[in-house]
């Protein structure tokens, strides 16, 4: 039987990767997004690169009282789900307008994980899947110029840890991704070290690997896990002058 | 930011904008860059895949179609593939090979886009047999200088000046084009050495019927060996001729899984004493491969895909193509006049590639009916010095010269070899094109 991946934001260039990645393993796909209309253009171009069946899904990671409609509503309960909604917004906004806060806050944090709470249970009753969630970096320590997507992304990534708890001995895994800078439409035109920088495509397939071998936490360039523990580590006497 | 060409050479300061939708493009066209030193409509080029050896997708301002990278359609009974104009050959080849579809026509990488490959209306193997890549293009969507896009077919204006017509015609959004049924993804390949270069024609016209042919050519050998070459002929296999064990899965073939060049290697690697060592021993390699195998697509058609990042190895400098076609009636006295010349200065080149042309109909393409000889010269003073002479040679022999892999050609020498860009030129004034797609290379051509 063929396998399943959903994909949560599927109009992100990491999601793309994804699921051009799991459809070359002969996934079927489900995009989800809201205006799923725009993402007929890419469920074609699945179909024809790696024929599996591509199905587009409305969805809203902030109407939060609609998802089990919307997992309802999917053809089938998928046998992976990645999660790869996410806004970086304006850290500036942020901290002036509650609001524009409290967007980023919901969609980073509280739509992801409502989410991927309510897979990973049908998962279970099921018996098995795999819950993916696509974190940050940026939640491994919260840094004047994006904290507040920061602590959304630090309380996704607790989220995550918690659930891969919680589901350790059943047959459900979970995996925590933080790819670190990522040349996408969210960091286009920031000045990035190339050396730091990953391809959507080289995310997709770190997810991949991870699924496969089992992983629990990614990050997509060794060097980043490196990079965070000095960050993670710094103490804070120090790492408060910083300017990161 | 500084952009390049495959070449390298030369660089220009220029912005580069990556739109994501025609609405996105159609601004840029318009209105400019949002931001950087090319503020207001035009000058503007499209850039695919970079793979354009000189300055023909650089420029004040190239717009890159790495978004338009999805394909749209395909019709299994005619193979009439639609997509958009970021999706590379590689691309196509992996999504339908598995199917029992190859490119009716490739050049010698796959990693090119379609826009860029119907832009220089590029030519492969087949070029004698079956044309090149623009014959098997059955539309084109173009955005011209007001933003609006246009599908034309063959025969308009549009379509003949598009095809060849270096992305100065407006940005390439999506064609359709035409895939043949392959039974597997194994060529069947002839190896001929031929010691000189009357032997390497000779070779050619003798095995004119084949589907594919190419010669690599050693320019480092003078006197009696001037010209030798190692000629490979290739046909598609069909299932039944290969062994038991690949009927099953004929379109599993071997696939490059070759280094990459991580540095630029320092200038000096490539030197007249390498380069003559390399043609040497790739000459006596080719002397001794079995005259018929059978070998995967990948090797065949794009043996220096193997080597990511080839270009690195001739260093930050970069290095230089020339390719010129020399017709058939003067073709010989040509080749050797040319051979001649880069022998007497001891330029040598690295590589060097040979093959026989067929008749061209296009308006503006390059090929034409002879044979066409492509060089690559390390960035020097010593090769630079040389082009004008190469290029004289060219000239007086009828021949003319490709632009997706000139650098550094001048105005004059276009104008001489090749009237039919004073046409081309006359034409876009009248759609308002003029100034507004422009890259370094129609700058110094005065196109």
């Amino acid at each position: 039987m063929t396998a399943t991946v959903l994909i949560l934001g599927a109009r992100s260039d990491i999601a793309r990767a994804c699921a051009h990645r799991y459809a070359q393993e002969g996934y079927d796909v489900q995009l989800a997004a809201r205006d799923a209309a725009t993402l007929d253009a890419d469920a074609q171009d699945l179909r024809l690169r790696h024929r599996v069946a591509v199905s587009t899904h409305e969805f809203d990671v902030l109407d939060t009282a609609g998802f089990a409609a919307f997992l309802d509503s999917l053809p089938v309960l998928p046998d992976t789900a990645i999660c790869a909604v996410g806004v970086m917004g304006d850290q500036v906004a942020s901290q002036t307008d509650p609001a524009a806060a409290a967007r980023v806050m919901r969609t980073n944090f509280e739509g992801p994980a409502l989410i991927l709470e309510q897979l990973a249970a049908r998962f279970e009753t099921r018996g098995h899947g795999a819950v993916i969630g696509i974190s940050s970096v940026a939640g491994d320590r919260g840094r004047a110029s994006n904290y507040v997507y920061g602590a959304a992304k630090a309380g996704f990534t607790a989220y995550l840890s918690g659930l891969r708890n919680r589901l350790s001995r059943s047959q459900v895994q979970v995996i925590t991704v933080k790819p670190g800078f990522v040349a996408t439409r969210m960091t286009e035109g920031m000045d990035l070290n190339p050396r730091l920088t990953a391809t959507p495509q080289a995310v997709a397939h770190a997810i991949w690997r991870a699924q496969r071998k089992q992983r629990d936490i990614v990050y997509v360039k060794p060097v980043w896990r490196l990079v965070m523990t000095v960050i993670r580590t710094l103490p804070e006497v120090v790492f408060k002058r910083t300017r990161l | 930011m500084q952009l390049e060409g495959w070449g390298r050479y030369p660089r220009t300061e220029g912005t580069l904008s990556a739109p994501r939708d025609t609405a996105a493009l159609a601004a840029l066209v318009t209105e400019g860059p949002a931001t950087g030193s090319a503020k207001g409509p035009g000058p503007l080029i499209a850039r695919g895949m970079g793979r354009a050896y000189g300055d023909a997708a650089i420029g004040r301002h190239a717009v890159s179609t790495r978004h338009f990278n999805r394909m749209i359609a395909f019709d299994d009974q005619t193979g009439q593939l639609t997509a958009e104009s970021g999706v590379t050959l590689g691309e196509i080849i992996d999504a339908f090979l598995p199917r029992g579809w190859f490119l009716s026509v490739t050049p010698g990488t796959q990693f090119v886009s379609l826009g860029g490959a119907i832009a220089a209306d590029v030519h492969g193997k087949n070029h004698h047999s079956e044309g090149s890549f623009g014959t098997f293009v059955d539309w084109i969507e173009v955005m011209g200088p007001d933003g609006r896009v246009t599908r034309t077919l063959p025969g308009e204006d549009l379509f003949e000046w598009t095809l060849g017509g270096m992305g100065l015609t407006g940005v390439i959004v999506r064609c359709a084009i035409r895939l043949k049924r392959v039974e597997s993804g194994w060529i069947r390949q002839q190896t001929i050495a031929a010691p000189n270069l009357d032997a390497a024609l000779a070779a050619f016209e003798r095995t004119y019927a084949a589907t594919y042919s190419m010669a690599w050519i050693d320019c480092a050998a003078s006197g009696a060996t001037m010209g030798r070459s190692i000629v490979m002929n290739g046909e598609h296999a069909s299932r039944a001729e290969l062994p038991a064990a690949h009927r099953g899965t004929p379109f599993v073939t071997p696939r490059h899984k070759g280094p990459r060049v991580p540095v630029d290697l320092p200038g000096f690697v490539l030197n007249p004493w390498s380069i003559r060592a390399f043609n040497a021993l790739y000459y006596q390699k080719g002397a001794h491969t079995p005259p018929s195998s059978l070998v995967g697509w990948e090797p065949f058609f794009y043996p220096l895909d193997a080597i990511r990042d080839w270009n690195r190895i001739y260093g930050r400098k970069g290095f230089m193509q020339f390719q010129c076609v020399v017709p058939l009636e003067s073709h010989a006295e040509g080749l050797r006049a040319i051979l001649e010349a880069i022998s007497r200065t001891g330029a040598g080149s690295f590589l060097a590639v040979l093959k026989r042309f067929g008749a061209q109909n296009s308006r503006l393409s390059f090929p034409m009916e002879g044979y066409t000889l492509a060089l690559d010269f390390p960035m020097t003073q010593r090769s630079l010095a040389l082009m004008p002479e190469l290029d004289r040679i060219t000239a007086d022999h009828g021949g003319r010269f490709y632009l997706a892999k000139d650098s550094r050609m001048s105005a004059d020498t276009l104008r001489r070899t090749d009237p039919r860009w004073q046409d081309f030129s006359a034409w876009r004034s009248t759609q308002g094109m003029t100034g507004r797609f422009t890259s370094a290379q129609s700058e110094r051509l005065g196109l």
